[in-house]
């Protein structure tokens, strides 16, 4: 005789989603967002807003791969932007200038085997390989804000380590003041750069206290998995309260130095870009507006957040500082 | 009227509005390139015209209601873009027209100049409505504060406003009303819309100027066209005067 013990916690049969319904969730939304449509037809905004959670809907639900709490951000997880909009709508423009660009021309760009230098002034520059590069640190699971300067935001499970992790392995010596990234500089596999829209490699730069505060993170993963060729595999930098572009992917040099770096889009539109690049809705971008951002996957803008939401973390590193000339 | 059009206005103006019972000299002084166009055509490039916008209703629809990604991950982006893009095609088409008829001989082409640049003006309506209402959110306060402190668009705004006389003047009852010279004289405003399009584009633009630059080359060939055949006709009528004034002496 069968005797069937139900643990204390088992999920009862009847609150277990059937396959099918679960597979057609979308259309059961769609038909919610037609409702939508059809009841809140009486103005634009209402349309759109009722379209917007429509949307969000399709895209919510816990995406693969950082089910566990995660260590910073786990407020953010309703909003995570979809796995879709993350690895398909890029500003890589080493692998074309289209935000689809990157997708397409980064298939077969080879992250492995990868070699990272540490030079300038720290106790022990070094060629890494990848491997030995990451392998001291523990990688966590973060979400992030991410705020391009072309007013778009995203909302990113990045998984990676604490910059100043690796900072103190390094040991920069005392004159060191700030940190220069390189991305590859390889035509042959990145076509963009047969084309001179930005002075070739990329560089990116932070002061040394910037890179050493917890939430700057070097990033190797999203969404769970190896991070996609076209989010800067297979290293990149993460500085969640700087815009997108503060962001050096396919890193191959770090650099420490005593002066401020040459980055890459302050040397090409110095007026538009500063070294800073901090998320700052009151200093607009010459041609556009910063007060507010359009969240990829919904039809809303919504405010932009000083310091992009971070404000209470980091104000301190620019105390005394006009955020308006240091921009 | 293209023929009447000569008679009014010899003096090489390109010819104002659409043919009624025109081509029928071009045709005889062109036999080589006898062609009549089939009656249905003009309705084929109506249905053409009409073609991208659909297709963009269509799939923000789709992408909204069904969430494909025909529009890509930022559809009002995409939108804009499109629609101004489109803008611009039409507006290249229309100024093709002129050149495409002296070049070919072929006169019935004029009628698809007003229809060309009514596609303009419909594609800039939309660009200008997907603006107004899904990127700024039908807020006037930002609408105002976009046209007074970004170039780009006070100078896209300009393009804009100046094609709306142009649309309204674009019917027989105006062309008639204003006369020929005038009207064309009126007309040639959409070289200026052309020239602020082109500008809006190219300052629109972060880095990579390639497809302003598409279109600005395509327009500066229409415009090189234009004056050539402008100081060509000069010459002729000089060389004619000149003949005249020789025979009657």
């Amino acid at each position: 005789m069968l005797i069937r013990v139900t643990p204390p916690h088992a999920i009862r049969s009847s609150e277990i989603t059937e396959e099918r319904d679960y597979h057609n969730r979308r259309e059961f939304l769609r038909a919610a967002g037609l409702i939508g449509l059809a009841t809140a037809s009486f103005g634009l905004p209402t349309v759109a807003r009722a379209l917007d959670s429509a949307r969000r809907g399709q895209q919510g639900g816990a995406p693969d791969g950082f089910r566990d709490p995660v260590t910073i951000g786990e407020e953010l997880r309703p909003s995570v932007t979809s796995w879709q909009d993350v690895t398909g709508y890029n500003n890589f423009y080493e692998f074309g200038t289209g935000k689809e660009d990157p997708a397409a021309n980064a298939r077969n760009f080879r992250t492995r085997p990868w070699t990272v230098r540490v030079e300038g002034l720290v106790k022990r520059p070094a060629d890494y390989q990848l491997e030995d590069f990451i392998k001291p640190h523990r990688l966590e699971d973060r979400i992030y804000r991410h705020r391009c300067v072309e007013a778009w935001s995203m909302v990113v499970p990045w998984q990676g380590f604490p910059m100043a992790d690796l900072i103190r392995r390094v040991e920069p010596l005392p004159s060191a003041k700030y940190l220069e990234f390189t991305t590859l500089h390889d035509p042959r596999q990145m076509p963009g750069q047969l084309f001179p829209v930005l002075e070739w490699p990329y560089v990116e730069g932070l002061r040394l206290d910037e890179a050493l505060h917890p939430l700057a993170l070097f990033v190797t993963g999203v969404y769970g998995r190896t991070l996609p060729n076209q989010n800067g595999a297979p290293l990149r930098h993460v500085v969640p309260w700087k815009y997108g572009f503060k962001g050096c992917k396919s890193i191959v040099k770090i650099r420490f130095t005593e002066t401020e770096p040459r980055t890459a889009w302050n040397v090409a539109a110095p007026h538009e870009y500063g070294f800073y690049g901090n998320v700052n809705p009151e200093v607009d971008h010459p041609r556009w507006s910063q007060a507010t951002e359009r969240p990829i996957g919904r039809l809303r803008r919504q405010p932009t957040l000083m310091f992009n939401g971070y404000a209470d973390r980091v104000a301190g590193l620019y105390s005394g500082m006009d955020l308006r000339k240091y921009y | 009227m293209m023929e009447g059009a000569r008679a009014v206005a010899p003096r090489g103006a390109p010819p104002a509005g659409e043919n009624t019972a025109a081509p029928q000299d071009v045709r005889h002084r062109s036999t080589a390139r006898h062609i009549k166009p089939p009656r249905w055509l003009p309705w084929v490039v109506i249905a053409a015209g009409c073609l991208p916008a659909a297709w963009l209703a269509w799939g923000f629809a789709s992408d909204l209601l069904a969430g494909t990604r025909h529009l890509g991950s930022n559809p009002i982006e995409r939108m804009e873009h499109f629609t101004g893009d489109w803008n611009l095609r039409f507006l290249a088409l229309t100024l093709s027209v002129t050149p495409a008829m002296k070049i070919t001989g072929w006169g019935w082409l004029i009628r698809y100049r007003r229809i060309f640049g009514l596609f303009a003006f419909l594609y800039i309506c939309l660009h200008l409505t997907i603006y107004f209402v899904l990127d700024v959110e039908l807020n006037w306060g930002a609408l105002v504060e976009d046209v007074t402190d970004r170039t780009y668009i006070t100078l896209g705004m300009l393009g804009f406003l100046l094609l709306v006389p142009l649309a309204i003047t674009s019917t027989k009852g105006w062309i008639r009303r204003l006369g020929n010279r005038r009207w064309n004289a009126l007309h040639r405003l959409v070289y200026v819309s052309a020239v602020l399009g082109t500008i809006h584009y190219w300052m629109a633009v972060k880095r990579d100027i390639t497809d302003p630059l598409i279109f600005a080359i395509l327009f500066l060939a229409l415009f090189a066209w234009r004056a050539r055949a402008a100081l060509e006709s000069r010459r002729k009528r000089q060389v004619i005067a000149r003949a005249r004034s020789a025979s009657s002496a």
